[in-house]
């Protein structure tokens, strides 16, 4: 579904990503870990057309996509969870979830995308008329998960879904993102450094060092390798 | 009573011409955190349009309301198109450029603007005609209600209640507010960004021509400077509410444009700007966002 080619980015004269290559199917979960500034972010932002790519190549079911512009990227069905959520904080729960839908013009299926995300999660419901920024971190991610969803993706981009959660909140966004997975048929692709959370519900796993991907192979296996516990599982 | 009611009558006339402007500057603001120093001259072309419209429809005899409304039309299309190609030659090359480049940018551009209607017309004050008719019920209050300060009043009324709806309830508003509080997660959520910014630059416009042939057929006269003062008052008015904040833009500008009135009414018009700039810097010190201005502390 998505192939990523020999990619290559670069911040002024620094290069964030040295050449990768990965690839992944429709109906999986795909994980990339990684430790801070290894690039895993720059990868996600490279796919949706924010940063553009030097060298290599992107495809999207067969179709390149690492010259086209973000809003068409969206159109085509990648939508993304950035890092830290970005909820617009002025505008209603509501209103953010009508962004999400930025790209369609099918009223009536909106309409029931968004009763579907009220009875996903019934807290965001109570809070429509509040304004993003009110709302606690899992509520936001919560949104921003939801935002992502209204677009109707069939691949999602997720980063770092669990950063600055509580536990607790952090095992209840996992499960809604193989609910989403299983229930959608919806192709994820996530970011993590909670690795050990990411490898449990991933079918595949990608490891990235400095730019470069290391490693890639079966979740199973990837939670078993000695390399791997002793960097990014802290045992 | 009646010295009171009109000068506050014409402090409003003023608070309205100055918030037609001042969202320009503020909605651009908002969005690209540029201060658009050529935003008065686009004032300035849409009042010479509307004189330049005016007057031949005038020689061809046409209907005095015909005029008013063609010449206004004219005068948004024109300007808009200005607004929408300044941004693209002269911001939008410098998006990703230091903060000052494209400020300066805007400073040539305005002096460019004005030289350029100073070289194609005059540097003379031209006499602009009173398009507004005088209306037969206003006359037991023309001691202190003009015509014309009705009409910019009304005017400025129901062009302040559409811009609340289009900014509050379409698709094109909802994608301007997003832009401007987050424009990477615009962009994420499939927002083209540049068409965003280029709404934003012609609602700015439009806004400005309107203003501009209201104040010139009220005050009669043009020349090629106008745009200079009215953008550095209005400029001042949406520093005063918040700069960003469209309520703010109009709040500030009809508390500067009745501070100004009264100042000049119950003083001395010597101290028109003394005042309104004792004002600012007044509000500056209690409140440095400005009146409705978010508060600018940054978690470092």
């Amino acid at each position: 579904m998505l192939k990523v080619n020999g990619l290559s980015t670069y911040y002024g004269n620094i290069q964030a990503l040295k050449g990768i290559s990965m690839e992944v199917a429709e109906g999986e979960i795909i994980t990339l870990i990684g430790a801070n500034g290894a690039g895993k972010t720059t990868t996600l932002m490279s796919i949706s057309g924010i940063v553009s790519s030097r060298q290599g190549e992107i495809f999207f079911l067969d179709k390149p996509i690492h010259a086209m512009s973000p809003d068409k990227i969206v159109s085509l069905g990648i939508s993304q969870v950035p890092e830290g959520r970005r909820i617009f904080p002025y505008l209603t729960v509501a209103e953010n979830l009508d962004m999400g839908a930025y790209l369609r013009s099918d009223t009536e299926n909106i309409k029931k995308d968004m009763a579907y995300i009220w009875d996903l999660f019934p807290i965001l419901s109570q809070r429509r008329h509040q304004a993003g920024g009110t709302l606690s971190g899992g509520e936001q991610q919560m949104l921003a998960i939801s935002r992502a969803l209204m677009a109707r993706p069939r691949l999602l981009l997720l980063d770092e879904p669990s950063l600055g959660l509580a536990p607790l909140v952090v095992k209840q966004i996992f499960e809604i993102i193989k609910k989403i997975n299983t229930e959608n048929n919806t192709t994820i692709f996530l970011v993590e450094q909670n690795a050990n959370m990411a490898l449990k519900i991933a079918h595949r796993g990608y490891v990235m060092e400095n730019g470069v991907i290391t490693m890639s192979d079966s979740s199973r296996n990837l939670l078993c390798n000695e390399a791997v516990k002793k960097a990014y599982l802290g045992l | 009573m009646e010295y009171f009611l009109e000068l506050f009558m014409g402090g409003l006339t003023r608070g309205s011409i100055y918030a037609l402007i001042a969202l320009g500057y503020t909605m651009v603001y908002g969005i690209i955190e540029l201060i658009n120093f050529a935003h008065g001259e686009i004032y300035m072309i849409g009042a010479f349009t509307a004189l330049i419209t005016a007057s031949v429809l005038a020689v061809m005899g046409v209907h005095q309301f015909a005029i008013m409304a063609i010449a206004m039309l004219a005068a948004i299309v024109y300007s808009s198109a200005y607004g929408f190609t300044v941004e693209k030659i002269a911001y939008k090359p410098l998006r990703h450029a230091p903060r000052l480049s494209p400020l300066i940018s805007a400073i040539g551009m305005s002096i460019f603007l004005q030289n350029y209607v100073l070289l194609a017309q005059t540097s003379d004050f031209l006499p602009f005609p009173s398009l507004i008719p005088d209306f037969k019920f206003l006359e037991p209050y023309s001691n202190y209600l003009r015509p014309t300060e009705l009409v910019i009043l009304l005017t400025t009324a129901v062009v302040m209640v559409f811009l609340t709806l289009l900014i509050k309830f379409t698709k094109i508003g909802k994608a301007m507010r997003a832009t401007a509080q987050d424009r990477t997660m615009a962009m994420l959520l499939g927002v083209n960004v540049n068409r965003v910014i280029s709404t934003t630059f012609v609602i700015g416009s439009a806004l400005a021509a309107i203003g501009g042939v209201l104040i010139a057929s009220h005050i009669g006269q043009i020349n090629f400077f106008i745009g200079f003062i009215a953008g550095i008052k209005a400029f001042t008015a949406a520093v005063l509410g918040g700069i960003g904040s469209i309520p703010g833009a109009v709040l500030g500008s009809f508390i500067l444009g009745l501070t100004e009135s009264f100042a000049t009414g119950y003083v001395s018009s010597d101290y028109e700007d003394v005042f309104a700039f004792a004002l600012l810097v007044l509000i500056l010190i209690f409140r440095p966002g400005g009146l409705l201005g978010k508060s600018t502390t940054q978690k470092v």
